[in-house]
Formats: structure tokens, C-alpha cells, sequence
């Protein structure tokens, strides 16, 4: 075959490539049609790779089949993570794809210097810039989110002034760059000033904002991969880049509105310090508490019982115990649901994969606002491991900090119950008057565990 | 502005939009899911990586390369794997009910 042909023939598997993601996508849509949707796109890839290798311009194989090995073995157990640990290995491939875009940014950068046109070296600043911002604030949110860093917000006064100017000197670098594309060592400062910058835009984040910044990073991860495919003139680049920001993007968007809040609050907000006012509520009020059989003779008792987890019950590993629990109430004919926040957990969709994995039927797993006109004939609102996402001060309270915020409405249920481990006040730091109110029991103890104690006194369960 | 630039835009555009479009009907209970296959098709980075180091050009540039292949191909592995794990779970639990 001749190159010009193995050239078009390489060209075709890319839209055909192309063609496998947007469907790949489109079958998302359901989890019926979800299956399909990754085998398509797993063949899409496989293809377009494959390709590749056939590529004149490519002469030497031996190292890169090397390294293809070596990036298959770090990603098998990457894909083989529990699932309570996904969220740190989404980070993760948010890092790793960044990495990838901003090394081979840099590579462009290399052999093409000092014959950049400016256009192409604002094209490769950005792409770099982008990239390698992202990839150290992804590291950063995987270190938070395996708890290796602390997973507060660590905050400094005039951080917003000192990150930002980190930024514009990146930007600055890059446009000296685009006069004289030959002063590689500009290049590598800037390069370095990226990197800082990423560090600098997570540190400040916690961890009840983790759904946003995951998505945020997804969103940069994809357009870096976008802005390579204008440096290197790749439409299948560009196409799943794009398809990857838009993604990203839109969770942000969604993450963002299901917390009441703007970008720019999220980026620079830095949630954890805003909240020293609410301390004033946290005068002496008594709550009721319930020993696991007065919770189970509740339960037992109900007609309706909706289900509200959160990252407390990814925490303590309880998905399986409340899974046991389900069986046991719907054993005796209780209609049981679980009601999902948005921002329930430390990513997007973070609830539904855990009670998945449990093997809960999907179905029974319903959004906000599918389940917030059922909390007032439900008998039973059993809290697991959630706080701030059912504190009704978001409705009431104009002087709260989470005031606005939509939140599931447990309070309008007959009697709530709520498992914690203390008294202590959420993530945010807010008082939540849910606690103090008559109908509700406070249920202290391990989530699994307490779970697992009602399971016995229902008499289910599998030990 | 370069013509490559003009065309790499015009699909850009067209592909965000139709991103938009498409994830906005993914049920957020796949919301998961959603983000790592998204992560696993933007692994097709790998493409250019293998180019890259395959040109072999320089020493550097073939080594940025190599690393940014085994870089992108985990992700690429690993997000796949996980996605279809993530999906076999919603569909065991369709599958118990009916």
C-alpha cells in the first residue's frame, strides 16, 4: 500500500472512531442501552489505535509497544478499584489525561522551536498552560480525596490575589513566548508556573465541593485534549476533546446549581471559612436518640420508607448493609425508595453507583426532584451518612450560608431518622435544625454498623 | 488565521454542541459512569502520543511521548473497565427486579 493510502485509510478509522464516541454517548442515555453504548466506544478507540500503529510516520514500534504494555498494567487495577474508591481514581485519569496532553504539547513545543509561528505558539502555550494546571489539581483532589491531604480547605488571606497572579504570569510567559518562541527556558518557567497554579486552584477546595471540582477538571482534562487537537491539526482529537469539556461542563453546571452556587463561589469561595456565623445556633437544644431496635420497631411499622445517603455512608462501606436493609423491609411489603442529591458524595452520580453496586434495582433510586412531593406521605425519612443536602435552614433560613440551596425535603416526612456518628456539624459547618425537631430520632453510631443492627431486629439479613 | 485553525474550529463547535446535546440526556444516575467513559474516549490523546514518539525526532520529544502513551493508554484500559463494571452493576439490578 502506498503511504498516500494507508494516510487515507488511517484518516477513515478516525471518523469512524468519531462516529463510535458520539454514539457511545448517545446510548448513555439509558442503562439499558449503557452496555452497548461502551462497546462501541471500546471499538472506536481499539480501531483508532490500531490505525495508528500502521502510520508512516511512525518507525520506531519497540517502545511503544512497550509502554502501551506498561499503560495497560497501570490501568487494569485502575479500572479494578473499589467502588467507594472511584472518585480518587477519576481524578486520577483527570491527571493522567492532562499529563498526556500537555507532555505531547510540549514535545510540539521542542521540535518545532524556535520556527513557531506566533499562532502556533499561542495554540501550544494554552494547550500546555491548560494541561499541566490540570494535571497538578487533579493530583491535588486525589490526594484529598484518598485523604492523604486534608480534605478542608486550606485557605491563607489573599490566596485569591496570589493564585490569580500565578495565572497571569503564566499568561504573560506564554505571550513573551509568542514573540520569541526561542527562549525555551520562558517556556519551562511557564510550564512550572502551570503546574503551581493547579496546585493553588484545588488546595482551597474541600470536600463537599469535590463534585464540582472533579467536574471542573473532567471539563479542563477534555478541552486540553481539544486544544492539542488544534495544535497537531487532529479532528478525532479535537471531537473527543470537545465531547469530554462539554461533558465535564455540564456537570460542573449541574453540580454548581445543586449546591445554589456560581462558579466563580466554588473557585474562590472556599466554603469551609464563610461559616463562623452559623456557629450562633449551636446553643444547648436537646435531640431524641434511638437505640437500633426502636429504629427497627419504626421501620417495621411504616408504610412508606425513603432512603437519603450521603458520603457518610460511602465512609463507612454501608451500602451492603443498607442493601440488607432494603431486603428486609421490602420483605414485608414496605415500599422502600432512596432519594439522591446531586451533590450526595464526592462526585457526580457517586450514590447511585455505590447502591448499584449493592445491587439495589435502579429504579428505586430517585433524583431530587422525582422524590421531593413523596416526602409527605412517607412514614419513615432514614438519613445515612448525609447533612447539609436535608438541612431545611436552606428553605427557611435567609442567614444561612447554604440558604437557597435545593435540598431534599426529609422534614415534611412523619418521622425522620437520622444515623451519625456525633453531634458534630457537617462538612460545612452548619447547624442543622433538622435535628432539633420532634419527629426527629438521632440514631448515633458507625453507619454499617447501625445499619446492621437494624437488619437484626428485623430479622433479615444474611449472617 | 491558519486554514487548519478555521476547520479544527468548525469542529469543535459542531462537537460541543452535539456534546451538550447528548449529555444532557444522560439519567444522572449514570452521572459515574458518564464521567469515566468520557475520560476513557478523550484517551484517544494516545493516537498523537504514539505519533510523537513513533516520529522519534528528537530524544526528548520521544520520550515526552512514550510517556504520555503509557499515560493516556491506562486511561484508555482503565476507564473502559471501569465503566463497563460500574454499568454490569445497574444492570444486575434491572435485571433481579424484572
Amino acid at each position: 500500500m502506498t503511504a498516500l493510502a494507508t494516510q487515507q485509510l488511517i484518516d477513515f478509522s478516525y471518523i469512524a472512531a468519531v462516529i463510535g464516541f458520539i454514539l457511545a454517548l448517545k446510548w448513555l442515555s439509558s442503562p439499558v442501552s449503557a452496555m452497548r453504548g461502551v462497546l462501541i466506544g471500546e471499538i472506536a478507540s481499539g480501531v483508532a489505535v490500531v490505525a495508528t500503529l500502521f502510520d508512516p510516520q511512525v518507525t520506531h514500534y519497540k517502545w511503544i509497544i512497550i509502554t502501551l504494555i506498561i499503560g495497560a498494567a497501570i490501568g487494569v487495577p485502575l479500572g479494578l478499584v473499589k467502588m467507594t474508591a472511584v472518585p480518587q481514581r477519576t481524578a486520577m485519569s483527570h491527571a493522567f489525561g492532562a499529563l498526556s496532553a500537555a507532555l505531547i504539547g510540549i514535545a510540539e513545543y521542542y521540535v518545532g522551536t524556535p520556527h513557531l509561528t506566533k499562532f502556533e505558539m499561542v495554540e501550544i502555550g494554552l494547550e500546555v498552560i491548560i494541561g499541566s494546571l490540570t494535571f497538578t489539581g487533579s493530583l491535588i483532589a486525589a490526594g484529598k480525596l484518598q485523604e492523604i491531604l486534608p480534605q478542608r480547605p486550606i485557605t491563607y488571606k489573599g490566596q485569591n490575589i496570589v493564585s490569580l497572579s500565578t495565572l497571569a504570569a503564566a499568561i504573560v510567559l506564554m505571550l513573551i513566548l509568542m514573540v520569541h518562541p526561542e527562549y525555551t527556558h520562558l517556556f519551562q518557567a511557564m510550564v512550572v508556573v502551570a503546574l503551581l497554579f493547579g496546585v493553588m486552584l484545588v488546595t482551597p477546595i474541600g470536600g463537599a465541593d469535590m463534585p464540582t471540582v472533579i467536574s471542573l477538571l473532567n471539563s479542563y482534562a477534555g478541552f486540553s485534549a481539544a486544544l492539542l487537537g488544534f495544535v497537531l491539526n487532529s479532528k478525532v482529537l479535537v471531537v473527543a476533546g470537545a465531547l469530554d469539556g462539554a461533558s465535564g461542563f455540564i456537570l460542573s453546571v449541574i453540580m454548581c446549581k445543586a449546591m445554589n452556587r456560581s462558579f466563580t463561589n466554588v473557585l474562590f469561595g472556599a466554603f469551609g471559612q464563610v461559616q463562623v456565623s452559623a456557629g450562633k445556633a449551636a446553643e444547648e437544644r436537646t435531640v431524641r436518640s434511638a437505640t437500633p431496635d426502636e429504629a427497627a420497631g419504626i421501620l417495621a411499622a411504616a408504610n412508606k420508607v425513603v432512603i437519603v445517603p450521603g458520603y457518610g455512608m460511602a465512609v463507612a462501606q454501608a451500602q451492603h448493609k443498607v442493601r440488607e436493609l432494603y431486603d428486609a423491609l421490602t420483605k414485608r411489603g414496605i415500599d422502600v425508595k432512596f432519594g439522591i442529591h446531586p451533590v450526595a458524595g464526592r462526585m457526580p452520580g457517586h450514590m447511585n453507583v455505590l447502591l448499584a453496586e449493592a445491587d439495589i434495582p435502579y429504579d428505586k433510586l430517585l433524583e431530587m426532584d422525582e422524590i421531593n412531593g413523596d416526602f409527605p406521605q412517607t412514614d419513615v425519612a432514614l438519613i445515612i451518612g448525609a447533612n447539609d443536602v436535608t438541612n431545611p435552614a436552606a428553605r427557611t433560613d435567609h442567614s444561612s450560608p447554604i440558604f437557597g440551596m435545593p435540598i431534599l425535603d426529609v422534614d415534611k416526612a412523619r418521622t425522620v431518622m437520622v444515623i451519625k456518628r456525633s453531634m458534630a456539624a457537617g462538612f460545612a459547618g452548619i447547624d442543622n435544625p433538622l435535628y432539633y425537631m420532634d419527629k426527629t430520632l438521632m440514631l448515633f453510631g458507625d453507619a454499617k454498623n447501625f445499619v446492621g443492627g437494624i437488619v437484626r431486629e428485623l430479622g433479615g439479613g444474611h449472617e | 488565521m491558519p486554514a487548519d485553525f478555521i476547520s479544527s474550529l468548525f469542529v469543535f463547535i459542531l462537537a460541543a454542541f452535539l456534546g451538550f446535546e447528548l449529555i444532557k440526556r444522560v439519567s444522572p444516575l449514570l452521572h459515574t459512569p458518564l464521567m469515566s467513559l468520557t475520560n476513557a474516549l478523550d484517551a484517544i490523546v494516545v493516537v498523537a502520543a504514539i505519533i510523537i514518539a513513533g516520529r522519534h525526532e528528537t530524544k526528548l520529544s520521544t520520550l515526552l511521548g512514550l510517556i504520555a502513551v503509557a499515560a493516556s493508554f491506562s486511561n484508555m484500559v482503565g476507564g473502559f473497565l471501569i465503566t463497563d463494571r460500574m454499568l454490569h452493576m445497574f444492570r444486575a439490578g434491572k435485571a433481579k427486579k424484572s
